[in-house]
Parts: structure tokens; sequence; C-alpha cells
């Protein structure tokens, strides 16, 4: 039920005094309100939970866990 | 997809596996709370790959598993009503009343309607003024925020055709309730990284300290799970209890403001009854006062309700993480996807339901 996908913001506008906009997710196209998320970007990668833009994902936060992550890896390799 | 396709990497799953492997010295016991993370560790196998000193038990993070039969017995009776559209995300409609579901009623020729979003259901009062919608407002504090928004925007439109059965559940709680049982086998928790993504994490810290369980937020892809796993185990073995964020492309520590104020606005914390648990304090969200006219159980007399569950379910024990949907004696006998008998069967994120789906047998 709290399943929440990323897509890109394809474009942003109102409608009825509601933040709004198309969302790419991975090639199917979705419309979601983005109230939530009122410093939302064309481009920017959202996280989108029944029609609703809960937040940004932040890419310099993803990059710095995978690195994290692949740091463990790299320490197997040198054992 | 981007942010999909990295965390699903089974280079990276391996690795994380392996050093979750060294850094566990003896047996821990992990509560993943939300349902969807229950349903990724089966789909991917986790559990299978984890060391056997891990066991994880499955929480109560399935809002709907954990509507209580009350409110689906007075859904199913609104729903009856000849005047009503109900209006519900596609998980309730098969979920058993003590009598029938909401596909059983609307078989029977009753208007009821699966929205994705809480929006189109304002959208179907405002196309049909003569009718009045109800919307079926459940879920934990990441539906929360899109709920409340329903009623503002109805609002904003004048619309008197529209209200909400509200039953909110909220996860702290919960964890408060699952800590302070005698029978408790938890030592560390997973938290819901959709929830903490509208609510952040700064309530975590209180019950950390108090039950002296580290608590790691976590994702929902295998590698944001294993990493949430490898966090909890190393302040498992230091016998240390932080709260951490694993999920911190998505999460913040504050949480999101502008969701966190339209709850605050539209909906008064109360006590809440959870399927097969029962009352758990301050663990739910009813609309305020102020938006009474919104409040479905206002508008209908939906008072005499007398539930009735099925006896063989363990559901409750299930929830608490006391006993396993494979030591069910009902379990994928006379209890299936099929015919639920209770709370964890009647969701795909429900435990017993994603151990019957991804073949998790005796």
């Amino acid at each position: 039920m709290c399943l929440a996908v990323p897509g890109k913001i394809l474009d942003i506008y109102e409608t009825n005094n509601l933040l709004m906009g198309r969302i790419d997710f991975g090639g199917v196209v979705r419309e979601a309100c983005l109230t939530f998320v009122p410093e939302a970007k064309v481009g920017d990668y959202t996280i989108i939970h029944v029609g609703f833009a809960l937040n940004l994902i932040d890419e310099e936060e993803a990059k710095e866990t995978l690195a994290l992550l692949d740091a463990i890896s790299n320490q197997d390799q040198i054992e | 997809m981007k942010y999909l396709n990295e965390f699903r990497d089974s280079r990276l799953v391996s690795n994380v596996i392996d050093e979750i492997i060294r850094s566990t010295s003896q047996r821990w016991v992990i509560m993943e709370i939300c349902g969807g993370q229950t349903h990724s560790i089966m789909k991917y196998g986790l559990d299978q790959l984890l060391p056997d000193k891990i066991e994880l038990v499955h929480g109560p993070g399935c809002p709907v598993c954990v509507t209580s039969l009350e409110m689906i017995d007075k859904a199913l009776a609104i729903a009856s009503q000849p005047e009503v559209i109900f209006t519900s995300y596609g998980d309730m409609l098969r979920v058993p009343g003590s009598q029938g579901d909401l596909f059983s009623i609307r078989a029977s020729g009753n208007d009821i309607r699966v929205v994705y979003s809480a929006l189109d259901a304002v959208k179907i009062a405002q196309e049909n003024p003569n009718k009045l919608v109800v919307f079926f407002a459940i879920g934990f504090e990441t539906t929360a925020p899109a709920n409340a928004m329903s009623v503002m925007y109805a609002q904003e439109l004048g619309l008197k055709n529209f209200c909400l059965l509200v039953s909110h559940v909220k996860v702290p709680p919960a964890m408060y309730a699952i800590l302070g049982s005698p029978n408790n086998r938890v030592q560390g928790f997973l938290a819901a990284g959709h929830v903490c993504t509208v609510m952040g994490y700064w309530e975590y810290i209180p019950i950390a300290q108090k039950y002296h369980v580290p608590i790691v937020v976590t994702g929902f892809e295998p590698v944001d799970i294993l990493q949430g796993i490898l966090f909890t185990i190393r302040e498992l073995e230091n016998r240390t209890y932080q709260v951490q964020n694993a999920y911190s492309r998505v999460v913040s520590y504050e949480g999101n403001k502008p969701a966190q104020n339209i709850i605050e606005q539209v909906f008064v914390g109360c006590d809440q009854k959870w399927r097969g648990i029962g009352i758990i304090p301050g663990s739910g969200w009813r609309l305020k006062p102020e938006y009474a006219r919104y409040n479905a159980e206002d508008r209908f007399q939906v008072d005499e309700i007398n539930p009735i569950e099925s006896p063989l379910c363990v559901s409750g024990q299930i929830l608490q993480g006391l006993v396993k949907p494979i030591n069910c004696p009902a379990f994928a006998n006379q209890c299936n996807p099929e015919h639920p008998l209770g709370a964890t069967m009647v969701s795909s994120e429900g435990a017993c339901a994603a151990y019957y789906r991804y073949g998790r047998s005796k």
C-alpha cells in the first residue's frame, strides 16, 4: 500500500489551484499532484504515491549510497 | 529506469550479503515494519540469502491488513446505500468483512469504484452532483497527506456531496506497542521508508533510546533492504542503538513539511483499533471537528456493527512477530488468497499472502 515509484517530472502546471505535473515512469506517463514538492523543477526525479509526489530524489545522496556499498565490494576484492 | 536498476544490481546484492555474513556473530531478530518491504524480501528471496542467524519477522505495516473489521463492515453498510458512489483504493475491495466484501456489494448492483488517487474521488463527486461520493480513506502516514488533500480540494470546489470514511494508522505507536509487549522478540527495526519520507525519522529516536533497539530507515529495492539489515546488524553487534538512515536519497530527518502541515490541518490524533491486534492508543487520525461535514460516519448511521472474526486466524500474533505464517495450521489450507480468513492473507502485502505467493511452505 505504501508503494511509491520514482519518476521524472516532464512538465509542471496548475489545475484548479493545485500544482500538478506529468511524470515519466520509464516510458509510462501519468499525471501527479506536486503540491508537497513546491520546489520541484522540470527534469527532477520524484517519488510518487497514490498520485502525489512525496519528495524529490536527491541525486547526490543516491551516488553516495552506491559509492559506500561499492567500497564494501572493493574491500571484498582486496581481501 | 533510473533509481531502480542501480538498487537491484546483483553484484551489489551479493557483496552486501557477504558483508552481512561477516558482520553477524550471533542470532538476531529484526522486524521490517512495512508490508511493501515484506513483499520485496519474499519476491527477491532475500530471506533465503541471509545467514540463518538473522531472523526477519514481519510487522504490522500493511494498512489494508490492519483496517479493523468494524471499519470494513461500516464500509460495506455505507456502500450498500442506493444514493452512494463508494470509492476506494483497489486493495480494499476484496478484504472480507463479517459478511462479504466490497466486490460482493458491487456484484449486487451498487456503485463501487476503484480510484488511483483521492483526487479522482473528488472528481467523481464533481461529475455526479446527485450522488453522495464516499472515499475510503485508509493508510499510514504515507497516504494521509493525499487523503487530507482531498478534503481541502473538495472544500475549495464547494462540494457538498463528498465525504471520507477515515481509518488511518500511524507507525510509531505500533512500535511502542510491539516493544512494550512482554512477549516481544524484536531486537532491531527496519523503519518504513515511505512513512519516513513524509514524517522524517525524529520520532524514532526516543523509541530507540527507551527500548535500546536500533532503528534503520530502509527503502524497498533489494540493495536498500540489505543495506538496512547491514546497518541494523552492525548496531546490534556493537551493542549500540542509534537511528540511522539507509534511504537518504528520499528521506530527510525532518520529513516533508508541506505534507505534514496538511495532515495537521485536516486530521487530529485518536486511538485506533488494528485488525488482529486491538486498540493501540494514539495510533490513528480522524477528521478534525471543523471538517465534520466530510465525515461519512457522521452522515450515515452505522453504529450497530457486530463483527465476527474467524476463530482459526492467528494474524494478530503474526503482525507482532510472534508466529510465522507457515506455523499457522490454517495456512494454505482453509486460508489462502482466494478465501482469506484474516488480516495477513487479505492484501498481497500481508505476510501470509507474501509467503503463499512466493512459495514459502512448511
